[in-house]
């Protein structure tokens, strides 16, 4: 066996701008090693000085067009801690209905368009729709669902608009809820089937014993609030966040790469969150994990497909409870400005993101702090691929680069966000 | 049947917002992929074809070197090229970094600035001709489909120049400046969103860029009776569009 070197300098069916170069020498040892994350840097922390708290939420927001709900989300509730304010259960109950309508969205979207056409050998879903229609069409269609909550709940789906600090500018209309809450339920069989079909899929037999961390919360499934959990016993505070995780650069990526302190490189996401948090799953979807065949607490990476897929299940049914439970009744937003600081880390679809602002006295933001979920995961999925690669070196030059990519896609970076 | 016309989607310094908008057409996404040949998508397809295209929408303004030596070699090998998005068009929420001296910004982030390659971001047509715009933070679905319909009957697009103004008149809105003080940009702001937040009791930010020959210094002045301060009202203007003509004295520039 020779030298190999694997170089892939715009990875595909990804969101932004990522190289991967792997080279590996003759006696199969990794040599060097880069997920190269060359997307242009925006800068929001500088950018955000100066600006009014409330408009944070919505400048936040384009971060990212794929998960611009979490990052709404997560400002507010970083300068809702700063300034002090509880928000009503209803403002709760809503922007979870919103974050929960974003995770199907996007996790849908990674499932059929992005993960999918990998799995069933097509280079896209546009090839795949030729031979299987039927199966995009229902990609389309629970795509569709996640968007028209967002819609409905926050005004518009990408870059939603009326939520805002300490509640809703409007609320959303009782007769629009109940026609989501029809198609929540006949979406139902759609989810057991996404569950049945990436349950089936092979998948690369790859384990990797790494720490797994998301919010967690005794109560519910947690998205928007909970303690910040981990595998290996971490168990921490949002609002000390900076005590445990630190960030570095590296010289070949705009991304900065998060570990905890001491110890390395961790991984967030949806099989993170099923890991750490089945026991809130909702019944039917922890009855489709057994039915699936698939022990968790799992750490093979591309399992992260069908954690996607069992959480759908789950999503589907805590917005349904949420919808039968909320009054839309109108409620007073006001509150005192104030300064000081709050963090908040909330489940984006990829997972965990933390947000942290400093404000003054005048409302002005003067100090920005954001770790996207793609920055979290960056560092282990170098750590992910560095043993994977051993395990593929017999295969044909094209498929193990089709692998690394597979292993990268079962993350579902987003690009643009890990660098802001 | 004629040719389908090649479509390419690119990516430059933005959030992938614009281009998910094309995913969002769920209704009628298989339909497109029956009447356009969307050749070059590197968020959805693994084989790109690097060629000629008869349309390139490009979402995401220019803030490296390597992306102006990107954009240029797009204008080349495109017939129409369209600048999708706010961020295209003017840099968008990104370009308010560009009243930050490039240093301070850098080190705000990043411990080694060497390593880092950035610029003050600008839309495309700082650098290429543009033949059309798409506006908005995303643009709306409907505008979307409007231009791609209007590709197919090789019609000019009928694109909205009038404000927001107009759309709230449409939805019965009443006006939130006169009725309840509120700082609105709908006056100075391009329609096309349907005057989304007017309509759900918040104020237009702005977030379809400038109408056509909109009076910002009236509105400005506006903002400074109902009570904003000078640095707020420049707040609102350096935002979506502060590096615009019609937006660029309000917003400090």
């Amino acid at each position: 066996m020779g030298e190999t070197t694997i170089n892939v300098n715009y990875l595909a069916r990804v969101e932004g701008r990522g190289a991967l170069n792997i080279s590996i020498s003759k006696d199969g040892r990794v040599e060097d090693l880069q997920f190269r994350i060359y997307e242009p840097p925006r800068f929001f922390e500088s950018f955000l000085i100066g600006r009014k708290y409330y408009e944070i939420m919505e400048l936040a927001s384009r971060i990212c067009g794929i998960c611009p709900v979490a990052h709404q989300i997560t400002a507010l509730r970083a300068i809702e801690n700063a300034l002090g304010i509880e928000p009503s259960q209803q403002t709760k109950d809503l922007r979870k209905l919103m974050a929960i309508s974003a995770h199907i969205q996007s996790n849908v979207l990674s499932m059929y368009f992005l993960s999918l056409p990998d799995l069933m050998g097509y280079e896209s879903v546009i090839e795949m729709a030729k031979d299987h229609l039927e199966l995009v069409k229902r990609g389309l269609k629970l795509k569709k669902l996640g968007n028209d909550i967002t819609d409905i709940v926050g005004g518009r789906a990408v870059h939603p608009v009326n939520a805002v600090v300490n509640g809703f500018t409007a609320l959303p209309r009782h007769d629009k809820m109940q026609s989501i809450r029809k198609r929540l339920v006949e979406a139902k069989q759609d989810a057991y089937n996404t569950v049945d079909l990436f349950s089936k899929l092979e998948i690369p037999d790859f384990n990797r014993n790494c720490e797994h961390m998301a919010i967690s919360d005794k109560k519910e499934y947690a998205i928007n609030h909970g303690r910040f959990k981990s595998t290996e016993g971490l168990d921490i505070d949002e609002m000390n966040y900076r005590d445990y995780i630190i960030e570095k650069q590296v010289f070949y990526s705009t991304a900065l790469h998060s570990q905890v302190k001491n110890r390395g490189s961790f991984m967030v996401g949806p099989l993170p969150r099923v890991n750490i948090n089945n026991g809130q799953l909702s019944s039917d979807a922890r009855d489709a994990m057994k039915r699936s065949g698939v022990k968790f607490p799992n750490y093979n990476p591309f399992v992260s497909h069908l954690a996607r897929a069992i959480e759908l299940i789950h999503n589907l049914d805590e917005s349904i409870e949420i919808i039968d439970r909320i009054p839309l009744k109108e409620e007073s937003r006001d509150f005192l400005c104030k300064a000081g600081f709050g963090a908040a880390i909330t489940e984006a679809p990829r997972g965990s993101l933390y947000h942290s602002y400093e404000i003054d006295n005048n409302g002005v933001i003067r100090k920005a702090d954001l770790v996207p979920p793609t920055a979290h995961n960056a560092y282990n999925i170098e750590k992910d691929m560095n043993e994977f690669i051993k395990t593929i070196l017999n295969l044909p030059k094209d498929e193990m680069i089709l692998k690394c990519e597979m292993l990268i896609r079962a993350y579902d970076p987003c690009i643009s966000c890990s660098t802001h | 049947m004629t040719k389908k016309p090649k479509i390419a989607i690119f990516k430059f310094t933005g959030c992938a917002g614009c281009q998910l908008e094309i995913l969002h057409l769920e209704e009628i996404f298989l339909d497109l992929l029956e009447l356009f040949d969307i050749s070059y998508w590197v968020m959805v397809k693994r084989k790109n074809d690097e060629k000629e295209w008869d349309i390139s929408l490009v979402e995401g303004g220019i803030s490296t070197p390597e992306e102006i030596e990107e954009i240029k070699q797009i204008r080349k090998k495109t017939k129409l090229l369209v600048a999708f998005g706010d961020c295209a068009i003017g840099g968008c929420i990104p370009s308010i970094r560009n009243w930050i001296p490039q240093m301070e910004t850098e080190v705000q982030v990043y411990p080694d600035t060497s390593l880092i390659h950035s610029m003050k971001v600008s839309g495309i047509g700082e650098y290429v001709k543009v033949d059309t715009i798409l506006k908005g933070c995303p643009p709306h679905r409907e505008t979307i489909v409007e231009f791609l319909k209007s590709i197919l009957l090789k019609i000019k697009p009928r694109l909205k120049h009038h404000p927001v103004c107009v759309e709230c008149k449409f939805r019965d809105n009443a006006c939130l400046i006169t009725s309840k003080k509120m700082a609105c940009m709908g006056p100075v702001t391009s329609a096309g969103c349907g005057a989304i937040c007017p309509s759900l009791g918040r104020e237009c930010e702005g977030c379809f860029g400038p109408m056509s020959n909109p009076n910002s210094s009236a509105l400005a002045s506006i903002f400074r009776d109902i009570g904003l301060s000078d640095i707020d009202i420049q707040r609102k203007f350096r935002k979506y569009s502060g590096m615009s003509p019609e937006f660029k004295k309000e917003a400090g520039y």
